[in-house]
């Protein structure tokens, strides 16, 4: 809502500067989040009178004008603008003046002419962008005066941000009521004198939904001129609101409604016929809107209708057919309430919305539509003329808003606000608000006015009262609570340290968006059915990804694309799925790697990470616990170099290769080695056990075998680890060896052993047949071959 | 004598003569050996008279002694020298690059919410967390806006289709973390039902939202983090007091400006909006955050007597936080992947 500080001062006039009133706005919850000058800054402009207008000798296109600037004497100006006429009214920049753009007016010779001065555009003073000739003042335009004091263009327009629940504050009328709660300046309302009833034509209203319109006032004004200017002073006002100016009726409807807060409507009375119906819609009926949308109603949407049919959408726009023109003679002019419910949402569901919808939803004062309708017929009659008829002013009492009493125990406030406030400064806040009160005992009971919808309990009386107060007024004190220690359980580990410690392993963490495009979702999860976003902001962005992959794959893109060439990203995040009526949203790790294994530089391992790089990342970040890693396919990996991960027997992950088919699409030349892992499977871990430590020496025997290249590692460790005697502590595989000297299809395995007893030394007997045992199983269950 | 005293000094310069540890050792036998100009002297000794040879005996054994001490030093200097010599030669270019893995890093706005989470935790706040995908209830009804509020038309709310390709009802991508206040303060009542006094809820609940918006400032999805404290006599003073210690522990300096000025959440009754200004630069005021006290409609919703128990609930802009403290000026840097912005908070 924009609104001109000149108008507001003739309601209420504070002393304080623009500034001053601006702060004073927002910190009452009024944010004014603009303010500017009706023109930007310039100087030495007046209005002046052109008094003769004579050809310039030199040049065509340029007159040489005498003209009265309310000096002693007339001063020569050469202009080029077309509309330039002996007996017009321009303003006229004096030398010395400076305007918009510090462009500086000095008298100088055009063509060989004295020129003093120059006759301006309203474009060149910045207060419009009609450059197409002078700026044409009024013919009682004061000679001389300063164009800035003549056209008020210090006024400051003001944009208030408001909230929701301050409808009360959508008129000029309500923001000079908060202007004086605050400061105690007096109020000046806009007198309404009563419009004297000069015809004899009315028509009933028939209130045929109460509960979403309980009062609805109208009256015919007939013989109206609607080709009649709009005063120049509410063209004005209308215009620093930020509204166009129409024509007198629709200026003079839309002008009532800023000042008071009252939305108006004034239909063609002569396209009317019978009485008004405010109804429910009929589901389908169809009405072709002001703005030239058609639209099929449904039943929950109240209309303004006639004996023929819906003409208005209440509260929300009016009928095309039965619009006011410039021909319109006859007014049937609209001053009504309708409940916020009844409004709420309607327009936003046909994707428009309107200054009438905007204030209706949040809340009218039902208590002011006659005075409204009455101020606006006395600017009808003033500016087009016309005989008003009688008011109609059909109420349902019933189903007008109720205001019930509102109770505030001082007690209470100062719970809530956590300080005491002493009565009389309640009463002087209440006052200052126009809220009536009586008192019982200590308590102050409310009765909020018709105009304000946001005082229904008592937090909300708190909230005026520490308004008023000045919220920065309130203490700020140190916290004080209740000091239980927070719970730390040491079998849980927090996503921020798990987040570290992959950091600390070279990673670093991005953010990606959670919507993704399909494409990524069909080729990395094979998912055909992604949850999908009703609106989404763009088609590429239309479902929530069920992967993380696809983020850190374009990411990584990206990155080589601004010549980085190792790159080790991770994300953790919510993905997405539908899983029976409601949805699955796991968190995730993913990780990924590209480039080589180290960072280059002199002399270090140069060779290209791989698999087992990102698995011992994977293994770490598990530790203590133990995976198994299962050979696996998976849409986006290479089908011979992916696993799934297991903890527990149970799936947690999978890590693997890019596929080479992605690679190529992706065009990237060498595959990342990437991982997701679901994060619950990270999140706990068990707590230490002491297992006693050996006070002996451990003895250490390596063995060396031949088997099966197509043995996995993992089936033999497994298999060794069940059938060790307690003795053997570690099993470790230290060397991997296929190629020359070892025959086709066999690949050597080198294990080291450790074995150590906590009660004794182990004897060389005890060594031996401990090795021996494992050489057996070996050979039995997997044909292996001791290397010696 | 001045003959002994020769050999000294003879002895002296051969020994000095040399860092060559073997031709020291022949230096010594000159001198010391079997056949040594001083062993040869002290074997001439037994030839004089008795008063003579004690005299010339003490002299003979000063200088062997002075031949020895001159031998251990210069041995002694030739060791050190060696072993100089060795580090010298394995001495390094320090300057050369360390190797290694290289350090990754977090995220800004992980950064920025791990610290908020600390500061928070300092004053016994624990972190809460919740779905993403939200229910219209928990979004809206819960928090005290209905179907139609007008303060829905404040939140630009993604819907969902279901499997089928419609409309999916009631539910959303949560708009705010604030749900996470409602479904929290449910299960903390649920917990302690039947107990005489419900200990107090303080926690704090970081996480992405979504709107439908996107420019330059607005990011279709961004995060907030949520503080909710209610007990049975948490007041607005103390709202103010929590989020003025807050701002100062988090930008770790005196020289900013907080106001509260006064605003609307359909959840919290009074409610505040909260700026900040640095008194050091442009002085602008900046919006950080939404707050208030829990509206007694939002307790009574989650089962918690709304004249017994009061609390403050505020929602945080930790991009902008994030932004605001490293004077990082376009939100979308964040969500780039960008690895040359992302390691600048390593």
């Amino acid at each position: 809502m924009q609104f001109s500080e000149s108008w507001l001062r003739t309601l209420v006039n504070p002393a304080l500067s623009s500034a001053e009133l601006a702060h004073l706005l927002t910190m009452a919850g009024l944010e004014v989040e603009a303010m500017e000058t009706a023109a930007p800054a310039f100087t030495g402009v007046v209005a002046a009178e052109i008094v003769s207008v004579a050809r310039h000798p030199d040049a065509d296109r340029l007159n040489v004008c005498q003209v009265d600037a309310g000096d002693a004497a007339l001063r020569q100006i050469v202009c080029g603008a077309p509309n330039a006429a002996a007996g017009m009214k321009a303003p006229c920049a004096l030398p010395g003046a400076v305007l918009p753009g510090d462009f500086k007016i000095k008298t100088a010779k055009v063509r060989g002419v004295e020129s003093s001065g120059m006759l301006c555009s309203a474009r060149e003073l910045g207060i419009s962008e009609d450059a197409a000739g002078l700026m044409a003042l009024p013919a009682d335009a004061p000679v001389g005066q300063s164009l800035r004091d003549y056209l008020d263009l210090d006024d400051c327009l003001h944009t208030l941000k408001l909230t929701p629940n301050r409808a009360d504050c959508l008129s000029l009328v309500g923001i000079a009521r908060e202007v004086a709660a605050l400061t105690g300046a007096p109020l000046n309302l806009p007198r309404t004198p009563q419009v004297a009833v000069a015809a004899p034509q009315t028509r009933a209203v028939r209130l045929q939904a109460p509960a979403a319109c309980p009062r609805y006032c109208g009256r015919i004004i007939g013989g109206v001129d609607a080709k009649a200017p709009t005063p120049e002073w509410m063209r004005r006002r209308l215009e620093r609101s930020g509204l166009r100016s129409i024509s007198a009726l629709v200026d003079i409807t839309n002008y009532v409604m800023l000042a008071l807060g009252q939305p108006l409507h004034a239909f063609d009375n002569a396209r009317l016929s019978g009485d008004i119906r405010v109804r429910m819609a009929a589901s389908g009926e169809k009405l072709l809107l002001l703005n030239g949308q058609e639209i099929a109603l449904s039943d929950d949407i109240l209309v303004i209708a006639d004996a023929t049919g819906a003409k208005a959408m209440a509260g929300i726009m009016g009928g095309e057919e039965s619009a006011i023109t410039l021909e319109t003679t006859e007014v049937f002019l609209e001053s009504a309430f309708f409940a916020p419910a009844a409004i709420a949402g309607r327009a936003r569901r046909h994707n428009f919305s309107s200054d009438a919808s905007h204030r209706y939803e949040r809340g009218v004062d039902w208590d002011n539509c006659a005075n409204a309708l009455e101020y606006a017929s006395a600017l009808i009659v003033e500016i087009c003329g016309g005989a008003a008829g009688a008011v109609t002013d059909a109420v349902d009492k019933a189903h007008l808003p109720k205001r019930p009493v509102v109770r505030l125990r001082p007690p209470r406030l100062a719970k809530v606000l956590g300080t005491p406030f002493r009565a009389a400064e309640i009463t002087q806040y209440l006052t200052r608000l126009a809220l009536p009160f009586t008192r019982v005992s200590t308590d102050f009971l409310v009765t909020p006015p018709s105009y304000r919808f946001d005082i229904e309990i008592e937090e909300d009386l708190i909230e005026e009262i520490a308004r008023v107060h000045g919220y920065e007024n309130l203490p700020a004190p140190e916290p004080k609570g209740q000091l239980a220690m927070l719970p730390q359980p040491e079998n849980r580990r927090a996503q921020t340290s798990l987040r570290q410690q992959i950091a600390d392993r070279g990673f670093q963490e991005v953010i990606n968006y959670a919507f993704v495009p399909e494409e990524w979702e069909r080729d990395l999860a094979a998912n055909a059915l992604p949850v999908r976003l009703a609106n989404p902001i763009a088609s590429q962005l239309a479902v929530l990804r069920s992967s993380l992959l696809g983020g850190l794959i374009d990411n990584l893109v990206t990155n080589l694309k601004r010549k980085q060439s190792r790159v080790r990203l991770f994300e953790t995040g919510r993905c997405f799925a539908y899983a029976g009526n409601g949805h699955r949203q796991p968190w995730h790790l993913a990780m990924l790697a590209y480039g080589t294994r180290l960072p280059e530089g002199w002399g270090r391992d140069t060779r290209a990470i791989d698999f087992f790089d990102l698995k011992g990342d994977v293994e770490s970040l598990f530790a203590p616990a133990e995976l198994s890693f299962i050979r696996c396919e998976h849409p986006a990996l290479h089908p011979g170099r992916a696993a799934s991960i297991q903890l527990a027997g149970k799936r947690v992950g999978h890590i693997g290769e890019l596929h080479p088919q992605w690679v190529q699409k992706y065009e990237l030349s060498a595959a990342p080695i990437v991982c997701e892992l679901e994060l619950e499977a990270l999140a706990s871990r068990t707590l230490p056990a002491y297992a006693e430590v050996s006070r002996f020496q451990p003895a250490i025997r390596d063995l060396a075998v031949l088997v099966d290249q197509a043995l996995p590692l993992d089936d033999i460790l497994r298999g060794m680890k069940q059938h060790a005697p307690s003795q053997i502590c570690a099993i470790q595989l230290f060397d991997l060896y296929q190629g020359k000297g070892i025959p086709e299809g066999r690949k050597s395995l080198a294990f080291r052993i450790v074995m150590q007893d906590t009660q004794r030394t182990l004897s060389d007997a005890d060594i031996d047949l401990a090795v021996t045992g494992i050489t057996a199983y070996l050979k039995q269950h997997f044909q292996a071959q001791l290397r010696t | 004598m001045q003959d002994i005293d020769r050999i000294v000094q003879e002895a002296r310069a051969a020994f000095a003569a040399t860092d060559n540890p073997d031709a020291l050792e022949q230096a010594k036998a000159r001198y010391l050996g079997k056949s040594g100009r001083i062993t040869v002297l002290l074997k001439e000794l037994g030839r004089l008279a008795a008063e003579e040879k004690r005299k010339a005996g003490a002299a003979i054994n000063q200088a062997k002694a002075a031949v020895e001490a001159a031998l251990t030093g210069r041995r002694e200097a030739i060791k050190q020298a060696a072993l100089s010599a060795r580090l010298a030669e394995e001495a390094l270019d320090v300057t050369l690059p360390g190797r290694g893995e290289a350090q990754g890093g977090l995220h800004p706005v992980t950064r920025t919410l791990e610290r908020i989470e600390r500061l928070f935790a300092s004053i016994g706040f624990t972190v809460a967390d919740g779905p993403e995908i939200e229910t219209d209830f928990y979004n809206f009804t819960a928090l005290n806006t209905p179907e139609d509020h007008p303060a829905r038309s404040m939140h630009d709310t993604f819907y969902l289709l279901d499997e089928g390709g419609r409309l999916a009802e009631g539910v959303l991508l949560r708009t705010h973390t604030s749900p996470i206040q409602a479904r929290y303060m449910q299960a903390h009542v649920a917990k302690y039902a039947g107990q005489e006094t419900m200990p107090e809820i303080r926690i704090i609940a970081p996480g992405r939202v979504y709107r439908v918006d996107s420019d330059a400032t607005h990011s279709p999805m961004f995060h907030q983090v949520e503080g909710l404290w209610v007990g049975e006599n948490v007041s607005f003073a103390d709202l103010k007091g929590v989020i003025a210690d807050f701002l100062r522990r988090f930008f770790e300096t005196d020289d900013l400006k907080v106001r509260f000025r006064p605003s609307f959440f359909p959840f919290t009754e009074p409610s505040a909006e909260i700026d900040v200004a640095f008194t050091h630069g442009a002085q602008r005021w900046l919006e950080i955050a939404g707050c208030g006290m829990v509206h007694p409609n939002v307790l009574t919703h989650a089962g918690i007597d709304p004249e017994r128990y009061t609390g403050f609930a505020f929602g945080f802009g930790p991009d902008r936080l994030a932004m605001l403290r490293y004077g990082v000026n376009d939100l979308r840097l964040f969500f780039e992947g960008d690895l040359r912005f992302l390691r600048q908070f390593v």
